[in-house]
């Protein structure tokens, strides 16, 4: 077994709203500075700079799960984690295909760039990333999952595009197997705002969009640094543990 | 009918920087608090209607050209997001009367969908 320090909600420069700081190779070297040993990447409604972050981190001991933050028709924020790259980009050709065909307006929303591995530019993505997909909240949790994927509502807690505020409840139709809260509500203390959270496991995400915000106070204790061994771990079985593990969040990076 | 007059009918409360109301008039007007919702149905030089208080609001008023945001039922508004509709020239009026009162007022006035 191992303990994993975990930050699973990251963007990248592909996200409008990430600053021009979030490319590979410091989106890596940030995380092991901070002990992080694992991330996922997130963009919203994108996955185009997965495979470079995957890349960048090669050999270095830091495991990057392929992940995206969907905005579904409601409004809410979900983040959609991945076992392989395979699973996600077939998971993105769903939700291209359920994009408003908007075009991005950088000077409003911010700039979409896909990079190297290396932070070199590509291309742009000109489409509108930060809108609302047409995918239901109930679709994207079947679709989702039987993708082989994990669905996680996103800063649950935020009036912006969580789903307390948008949705008003929890539906115990959902196969939920965790909820995220916002780096303003430690976990301990959203059961206690929010009873309906109680009984689900609830994570804390830094909701990275610039290195310094970098929380990683997940810790998992697993037998391989993977999504299967994740999802174990969030139910406690088999001898996988979940905690919510603060202090890491206070770790300043050694430069 | 111009916007001066609309916010003393409503008695609304502008909390961005302040300019001359009465050389701007609202075309139609919209009412939704679903974002992507507003981007596809609000049209240019309209008023939105919403209790949605957060920064997202900013760019779509900017990028649809829309001649105010009115936020109902007294919602928290950041610092942030007026200083950023600042920026950006967007006005925002407040209120605590509930979204439906405002659309009614509105209607009364004469303010239209389109």
């Amino acid at each position: 077994m191992q303990t994993l320090r975990a930050e699973l909600h990251v963007h990248t420069v592909l996200s409008p709203c990430a600053e021009v700081e979030m490319i590979p190779p410091l989106i890596v070297q940030e995380a092991l500075e901070r002990a992080i040993t694992l991330i996922a990447i997130t963009d919203h409604n994108a996955s185009a700079n997965v495979a470079a972050v995957q890349a960048a981190a090669a050999g270095s001991g830091l495991t990057v799960l392929p992940g995206m933050e969907l905005q579904t028709q409601e409004e809410v924020h979900v983040l959609c984690l991945f076992e392989t790259l395979e699973q996600l980009l077939a998971w993105q050709e769903v939700v291209d295909r359920h994009l408003p065909a908007l075009e991005n307006n950088p000077d409003l929303f911010g700039e979409q760039f896909v990079v190297d591995a290396s932070g070199d530019f590509i291309c742009r993505d000109t489409r509108l990333l930060l809108t609302s997909s047409t995918l239901s909240i109930d679709v994207v949790f079947e679709q989702v999952q039987a993708m082989g994927g994990l669905v996680i509502p996103a800063h649950v807690d935020r009036k912006a595009f969580g789903l307390l505020t948008n949705l008003g409840f929890i539906s115990p139709d959902w196969p939920l197997e965790a909820l995220e809260v916002s780096r303003h509500l430690k976990p301990t203390e959203a059961v206690l705002k929010f009873p309906q959270l109680a009984g689900y496991p609830i994570i804390q995400g830094g909701d990275v969009h610039r290195l310094e915000e970098y929380m990683g106070v997940s810790e998992f204790n697993v037998a391989a640094p993977s999504l299967a061994e994740l999802r174990l771990a969030l139910r406690q079985q088999s001898g996988r543990s979940y905690q919510y593990q603060p202090g890491a969040d206070n770790l300043q990076p050694t430069k | 009918m111009n916007l001066q007059t609309i916010m003393d009918e409503l008695g609304l409360t502008c909390l961005t920087q302040g300019r001359n109301f009465t050389t701007i008039t609202p075309t139609s007007g919209y009412a939704s608090d679903l974002l992507s919702c507003v981007m596809a149905g609000a049209k240019s030089d309209g008023l939105w209607v919403t209790l949605q208080a957060h920064l997202n609001i900013i760019a779509i008023a900017a990028l649809l050209e829309l001649s105010a945001i009115i936020i109902t039922e007294n919602a928290q508004v950041e610092p942030a997001v007026v200083q950023k509709a600042n920026e950006q020239g967007v006005t925002l009026l407040a209120t605590p009367l509930s979204t439906f009162e405002v659309v009614g007022k509105l209607w009364a006035l004469g303010l239209r969908a389109d």
